[in-house]
């Protein structure tokens, strides 16, 4: 008999990275589609940089941001993914009752699903990064010190859109998952990942800069095309970053609360 | 004057749950003494597993409170629910995992020391050896409700929660389970709250027989004393009678 039970347990956590962990090892073609769509895309916008760069002016150096910013794209998109299948896997295994009614805490369920995400990435993207470096000569890792603060932005992004996803999931079922799939690719146009901000038309401009990807990738640019890092974008992005984590776990709270009182956990994955 | 009162396993005080219009759970009150085995009888729709969700704080009330060994699920679930757990054909285990690799993680999330001694016991006790290392999804019928109840009781609760824990199992396997829960409850003193609709199950596990009927508890009595009183041989035409309102039923139930 168990006398008490901690608020709070990395050995709870533990025990959900390592629920995820065997399911990843287990399975092969789970392994392989971590990396396989990383890997398409490097080599699509890696060709499509080698031609670009051959040509004069203006296109020729943009062109030399599109490794970067596929890379980069990949750590925003696949953190969200990484943090969302770690949530619907519970949902495709009718497991998520099992969960519920055991002593785990939103904050250690939250807290595992973030490190799968980290996993996930770094078996998707890390190889990839090497590849990049391989096939076409971009050296993603010499951002340098940079890299991590667009690394750690981006990240802090995915989770909170990855948050949002899971409670909408919760709340509405398994009928909301195609949003965890699709709902990145709102921000491919908003957050200016291959173009800068001046592009978008002027009364868009202030919804693109709401969003913290949008300050990394344009710190990308300056770093790439100007030599020059950009502390000032990555404040503002750590500075939504975390006005947005809070509000979607915020929203995750309140959805898993309205889960309960529509009483759709009862009927999950049926 | 410091009297110190051992609270119910569970208590129900005028439960109440609403989805829009309908009333699933109908200000039902009811308390299940420590030790005790009690069936939650009903047909489809009578709201059995709506109470099961609120007692499990999977379903927040829309009025009314329920508290298990003395705790209100609504407010403070943490701090019982490692001493309680479930189990149900309708939730499942994860499928890719191996049937310890299940046991390990649940053992982890209710903290359960000594964790590959307690899985290598229950191993023993349900019968799990010859397929322990297998795929959970890869078992058949019987075996995933063995490795159910093992999850469900692999911290050892004081309140254990089945619902329809023998459906679609054959008969030498439901009688197997009914005899190690019989076993369990009376080694751990543990509380078992059922669900079922295997009236031969409910009458030789249940000490006693809560029948509710939209909503709300029509009957709740000791089996024998309720086969008295509907003047009937067996549990299914008492549960007969009260789904169909018929015979004693009808009077019983206005009563």
């Amino acid at each position: 008999m168990i006398s008490s039970s901690p608020s709070f347990s990395f050995s709870r956590v533990f025990a959900m990275v390592m629920r995820h962990w065997y399911l990843l090892r287990s399975s092969w073609p789970r392994l392989l589609e971590l990396i396989y769509w990383p890997l398409v895309q490097m080599i699509m916008w890696g060709f499509l940089q080698s031609f670009m760069v051959k040509q004069t002016g203006v296109m020729a150096n943009a062109a030399g941001t599109f490794l970067a910013a596929v890379l980069l794209w990949d750590i925003l998109f696949r953190g969200q993914l990484g943090f969302s299948f770690s949530f619907l896997e519970e949902m495709w295994s009718r497991n998520l009752a099992n969960l519920m009614i055991s002593p785990l805490r939103p904050v250690e369920f939250v807290l595992s699903m973030i490190t799968m995400s980290v996993i996930r990435l770094v078996i998707g993207v890390v190889p990839v990064t090497f590849l990049a470096m391989f096939f076409f000569g971009f050296n993603f890792w010499g951002l340098g010190i940079a890299l991590g603060a667009f690394f750690a932005n981006l990240l802090l992004t995915s989770w909170a859109i990855g948050l949002l996803c899971a409670g909408l999931v919760l709340r509405n079922g398994l009928g909301a998952e195609g949003l965890t799939w699709s709902i990145m690719f709102l921000f491919l146009p908003l957050t200016c990942v291959y173009y800068p901000v001046a592009t978008l038309p002027v009364w868009l401009q202030p919804v693109s800069w709401a969003l913290p990807p949008t300050a990394v990738f344009e710190g990308m640019r300056a770093l790439v095309l100007e030599q020059t890092f950009r502390g000032d974008l990555m404040l503002w992005a750590l500075v939504l970053n975390l006005f947005w984590i809070s509000l979607a776990g915020w929203g995750f709270m309140r959805l898993m609360h309205a889960s309960k009182r529509s009483g759709a956990l009862m009927s999950v994955g049926e | 004057m410091n009297v110190n009162v051992t609270p119910p396993a569970i208590e129900a005080d005028r439960l109440t749950k609403r989805y829009g219009d309908s009333v699933a759970v109908d200000g039902i009150s009811f308390s299940v003494p420590v030790g005790s085995v009690t069936g939650l009888l009903g047909g489809n729709g009578a709201g059995k597993t709506t109470t099961i969700g609120m007692i499990l704080s999977l379903v927040v009330p829309s009025s009314g409170r329920v508290s298990v060994l003395g705790f209100d699920m609504a407010r403070d679930a943490y701090r019982v629910l490692h001493r309680m757990n479930f189990e149900s054909p309708y939730v499942d285990l994860p499928h890719r995992l191996s049937v310890r690799q299940n046991l390990s993680v649940f053992g982890r999330l209710y903290g359960v020391k000594n964790l590959a001694e307690r899985i290598a016991r229950l191993a023993a006790d349900l019968d799990l050896k010859d397929f322990i290392d297998r795929q959970s999804g890869k078992l058949s019928a019987g075996q995933k409700t063995r490795v159910a109840l093992a999850k469900a009781l692999i911290n050892e609760p004081e309140i254990l929660i089945l619902d329809e824990p023998t459906a679609s199992l054959d008969p030498d396997t439901a009688d197997w389970i009914r005899g190690h829960l019989e076993r369990y409850r009376t080694n751990k003193n543990a509380t078992i709250l059922l669900a079922s609709h295997n009236m031969a199950e409910v009458e030789r596990l249940c000490d006693r027989v809560i029948m509710m009927k939209r909503g709300k508890i029509v009957d709740d009595d000791a089996p024998t004393r309720l086969l008295a009183r509907y003047g009937r041989q067996n549990l299914e035409e008492v549960f007969l009678d009260v789904a169909r309102g018929r015979g004693k039923a009808s009077t019983e139930i206005a009563k």
